[in-house]
């Protein structure tokens, strides 16, 4: 019996090796993967158990955490609404949280690695956890008056600090209430978000930095001119054929300036004309001497086909590969395939004006540990230089000729010389057209690099253009923040 | 296959008789004295547990529930008393043992209705000292009314009549019982409903252990070799289907997996330690993976079982609104937020599993006490059950090693079935964790468990002086 008795104590013991192995694998194994599960709502607890660091503007919170009596133990509050959705995020009960509420959540929860021996601390001082606060770049002034001037249209004003690449107002709409999204009832948030995600303006979707992109119309001429300019074979005085209309070699398409007629008068533009006046014709015939993959490699240097993290992560802006003449005479005008979201544009200006040198785009300025010690300091990190000193000078003036001369009159300052390009971009046959503004000021010194978006033709269908809706909004913002 | 010379001997160390009986006289005490060492420890343990989950969960200490289970506290010391003068052999690792194992299920049990904000008679925690009051107290009776456990071996067939009623009490109208879909409870109006298979895994073990001692020549000797191994005649395969179809009528008619596995595991090993035959083991295990296999495929509730065991991560598992995978994945999501030292008492969020504080009380207390915890639990009852064999190993009768053995292995099949599908070693079935989730019938037949494995223990060591004083 008693050899019986040892199998039967070995398969006993094998029944509780078992036990340890597995709840070993679960607890120490596979504890980080099961945590991290989207479907885990004990870490969203816990999330929400640390007083969430807040996120600062000038110093006064935009979005901080308050005691609250339930399951969650405090809840986030967002001060001013809407106006820094496209900023903050949210961070709901439910779901996945957006915008710096997502890319900063290890500092703002506390649990990022260069907080560690900060929360051992606390426990051992026996202070409740706490998470850091987030500075960000954006200046309130610059914020609130793009926001106004942005008014009801669907669109998107995105403005940064050209020689740092801080971004200093970055405003979308339609946009949303964050604070809806975040009431403690998971129900409640779901039909919010669901209501939000049908609503056929998609005011979930952040413009400035991504959604579904639009074509950049003529703002794109700005990059084809730079290339021309790098290459060394063109200059300003350069001069193209001026036709009134020209047939895309291979196809039926035809290629019209926006006013229909040539180019001004005489038989031949200037490239300098042509920036100015806005004219498709001859970038058309630039972008087919160019070549796609000159216009790429420029476009490229000013950022496309990258993802930035700002650090919240942003849709890269696309200049597609492999195009054939035809494409690459569409993209020269900033049609075809090409696509931009306003920040890239805003960064195409803010290169043009800081010497042909792009800097990475960054929201925040700085993370600071709950005994203010500070944990990130924001440096501006240089993405690499576009274009040559002398370019990004011509281009300074073809730039600013356009606003005091040229088609994009509408965003002249009294006393302050702006630098502009507008853009009007066709979507489809009959579909509403895409309106730009990109630009800077002062064009001698430049402080804020403007990118202004305004979709749906601004209410106008085809019969809206850029000077007309969008340099108006670039002009009120860039006086806002001159003046304060 | 007793050898009464190697017992006594064993029993019986260093030093000649005439000194032997003083010796042995004082023994007693010390195992007593260690026992009671041991249960102060396993007490102030108990209420440092529930000392702890107020200061977590409340931020106070609230006196009442302390000054019940000192109450409870006092009844194991009065267990502990009338073995001074009924048991003084027995084992001194077995009641400290029960005695934490008991108290952390009570503070755990207490610290979710904290969470549920129940409190009063209404709570789990409070019904469940009463109910370890009356396991105790059933504890104390059985050992003082069992004063030799042969008296169990001429009950043999009244017990597995026993047995075979309390199993059948859930199914008679009026009085059975449903719940979360197994039928395996009674109840009485409102009055607290009772799990019978649970007092009936006792009955069985006795009835089990009197049959095979009965029996097992004919179960043992005859048969035709196959394989290498010995199988038995078709006549001798009776008692064997019974018990399986037994347990398959488990399965159907009390929609109970886990109660079938642990009766069929309890008689397949009594009946191969009594009869040394592998074979049996073969023919036992076939049957039941054989019957297992067609109730998964047939019957919705084990089906379900064993797809959330494959893959509870998948979304339609996880999303299926009843019989999914959402209870088993919550589980694993506490134990993983406990992880190596858990939250802290009263820190974590073990409410968030459904029935936290019965068949998932082991991973509320993983989440709260860490892999930490939960190897300290498991050690406990791996010393618990080693206890219980070594019972089998030194006991002088075959009825009482046989008993030991399957009321040690019962126990440890149960941590087995119910850890085991929470951890995902096995398919979850329902049971309920000994001595720690909330459940009165639980208790009081581990409780007597308890008892009978300190009656044993007490004769094992016992016997041989009387063979030498006799």
């Amino acid at each position: 019996m008693n050899r019986e008795l040892k199998r039967v104590t070995i398969v006993a013991l094998l029944m509780f090796l078992a036990l340890f192995v597995s709840s070993t694998i679960i607890q120490y194994v596979q504890a980080d993967a099961l945590a991290a599960d989207p479907r885990n709502s004990r870490t969203l607890y816990e999330s929400y158990s640390v007083e969430r660091g807040p996120i600062l503007v000038g110093g006064e919170p935009i979005a901080y955490s308050t005691p609250s009596d339930d399951n969650y133990k405090f809840q986030r509050v967002y001060a001013p609404g809407a106006l820094y959705a496209a900023v903050t995020g949210y961070i709901p009960v439910n779901g996945e949280a957006t915008g710096l509420e997502r890319s900063l959540n290890s500092y703002l929860s506390g649990q990022s690695s260069s907080q560690f021996f900060d929360s051992l601390n606390r426990i051992i001082s026996g202070q409740d956890p706490m998470g850091a606060s987030v500075e960000v770049a954006i200046d309130p002034v610059a914020q609130q008056a793009a926001w106004d001037a942005l008014g009801d249209y669907t669109g998107s004003v995105v403005v940064t600090e050209p020689s740092t690449g801080r971004i200093l107002a970055m405003v979308t709409k339609p946009t949303y209430d964050p604070n809806a999204l975040v009431v403690h009832d998971s129900e409640q948030v779901q039909a919010t978000y669901d209501a939000l995600l049908a609503d056929p303006s998609d005011p979930l979707t952040n413009r400035a930095t991504g959604g579904d992109m639009n074509p950049p119309g003529s703002t794109f001429k700005l990059v084809v001119v730079a290339a021309a300019l790098e290459s060394g074979k063109y200059t300003p005085e350069s001069t193209f054929p001026n036709p009134a209309s020209l047939t895309l070699p291979g196809t039926d398409a035809v290629v019209r300036n926006s006013g229909g007629g040539t180019c001004g008068p005489g038989a031949e533009v200037t490239l300098a004309d042509a920036l100015r006046l806005s004219c498709n014709i001859p970038m058309a015939e630039l972008g087919m001497e160019l070549g796609d993959a000159a216009i790429r490699e420029q476009a490229e240097k000013f950022g496309f086909n990258h993802e930035f993290e700002i650090p919240t992560a942003t849709e890269p802006s696309v200049y597609p590969r492999a195009l054939d003449e035809p494409q690459t005479a569409l993209t020269a005008f900033g049609q075809g395939d090409v696509r931009a979201t306003p920040l890239q544009m805003a960064m195409v200006s803010a290169a043009i004006a800081n010497g042909g040198i792009v800097m990475e785009p960054d929201l925040v300025d700085a993370i600071t540990a709950p005994d203010f010690s500070p944990l990130e300091e924001f440096e501006p990190a240089e993405y690499g230089r576009a274009i040559s000193q002398e370019t990004a000078a011509t281009m300074v003036q073809m730039m600013t000729n356009g606003v005091e001369n040229g088609a994009a009159s509408n965003a002249r300052i009294d006393g302050v010389s702006v630098a502009g390009k507008t853009g009007t971009a066709e979507n489809g046959e009959s579909d509403p057209y895409t309106l730009w503004f990109t630009g800077f000021a002062p064009a001698d010194d430049p402080q804020y690099a403007i990118t202004v978006l305004v979709e749906d033709g601004g209410g106008l269908g085809q019969e809206g253009y850029g000077n007309l809706i969008a340099a108006p909004i670039a002009k009120q913002v860039l006086e806002a923040v001159l003046n304060k | 296959m007793t050898d009464r010379a190697g017992r006594t001997a064993e029993a019986s160390p260093a030093g000649g008789p005439p000194t032997a009986p003083v010796r042995r006289i004082r023994m007693p005490q010390k195992l007593r004295n260690m026992e009671l060492w041991l249960l102060i420890v396993a007490c102030f343990i108990n209420a440092a547990a529930i000392v702890l989950v107020q200061l977590g969960a409340m931020g106070h200490v609230d006196t009442q529930l302390v000054l019940l289970g000192a109450g409870l506290s006092a009844l194991v010391f009065g267990l502990h008393i009338a073995m001074r003068f009924v048991a003084r052999d027995a084992d001194p690792f077995l009641l400290p043992i029960a005695t934490v194992l008991n108290g952390l299920g009570i503070a755990m049990i207490y610290r979710i209705d904290i969470a549920d904000g129940e409190s009063g008679w209404e709570s789990a925690s409070v019904r469940q000292i009463v109910w370890s009051a009356i396991a105790i107290v059933a504890a104390i009776v059985t050992i003082l009314v069992i004063r030799n456990h042969r008296v169990l071996f001429r009950y043999t067939y009244l017990s597995g009549l026993l047995a075979i009623v309390l199993l059948l009490l859930p199914l008679v109208p009026g009085i059975g019982r449903e719940v979360s879909g197994a039928r395996v409870w009674i109840g009485f109006g409102d009055i607290a409903t009772f799990q019978p298979g649970e007092i009936a895994k006792i009955a069985l073990a006795v009835f089990f252990a009197g049959y095979l001692v009965r029996n097992r020549d004919s179960l043992s000797m005859v048969g035709r070799k196959f394989l290498g191994m010995r199988f038995p005649r078709a006549r001798d395969l009776g008692p064997l289907l019974v018990v399986w179809a037994l347990s398959m009528a488990v399965i159907v008619f009390q929609r109970d997996l886990g109660t079938a596995l642990l009766y069929f595991g309890l008689f397949l090993v009594m009946l191969y330690v009594a009869t040394s035959r592998l074979s049996w083991v073969v023919l036992g295990l076939s049957l039941f993976i054989g019957g297992a296999l067609v109730a998964s495929q047939t019957l919705d509730y084990v089906g379900n079982r064993f797809a959330n065991w494959l893959d509870p991560f998948s979304p339609d598992r996880f999303d299926q609104e009843f019989g999914g995978s959402y209870q088993l994945v919550q589980g694993l999501f506490g134990l993983a937020n406990g992880g190596l030292i858990g939250t802290g008492w009263g820190e974590g969020r073990p409410d968030i599993t459904p029935v936290p504080q019965s068949d998932y009380i082991i991973a509320s207390l993983g989440e709260e006490l860490g892999l930490a915890g939960v190897f300290a639990i498991l050690a406990l009852y791996v010393l618990f059950v080693a206890r219980g064999f070594r019972i089998g190993f030194a006991g002088q009768d075959d009825f009482g090693k046989l008993l030991g053995v399957g009321l040690a292995f019962v126990l440890a099949l149960q941590v087995f079935i119910v850890v085991g599908g929470v951890t995902r070693v096995i398919p979850l079935t329902g049971l309920t964790t000994p001595f720690l989730a909330a459940g009165g019938s639980s208790l009081v037949a581990n409780w007597i468990i308890v008892a009978l494995l300190l009656r044993l223990s007490d004769t094992v060591r016992n016997h041989p002086r009387l063979v030498i004083d006799g």
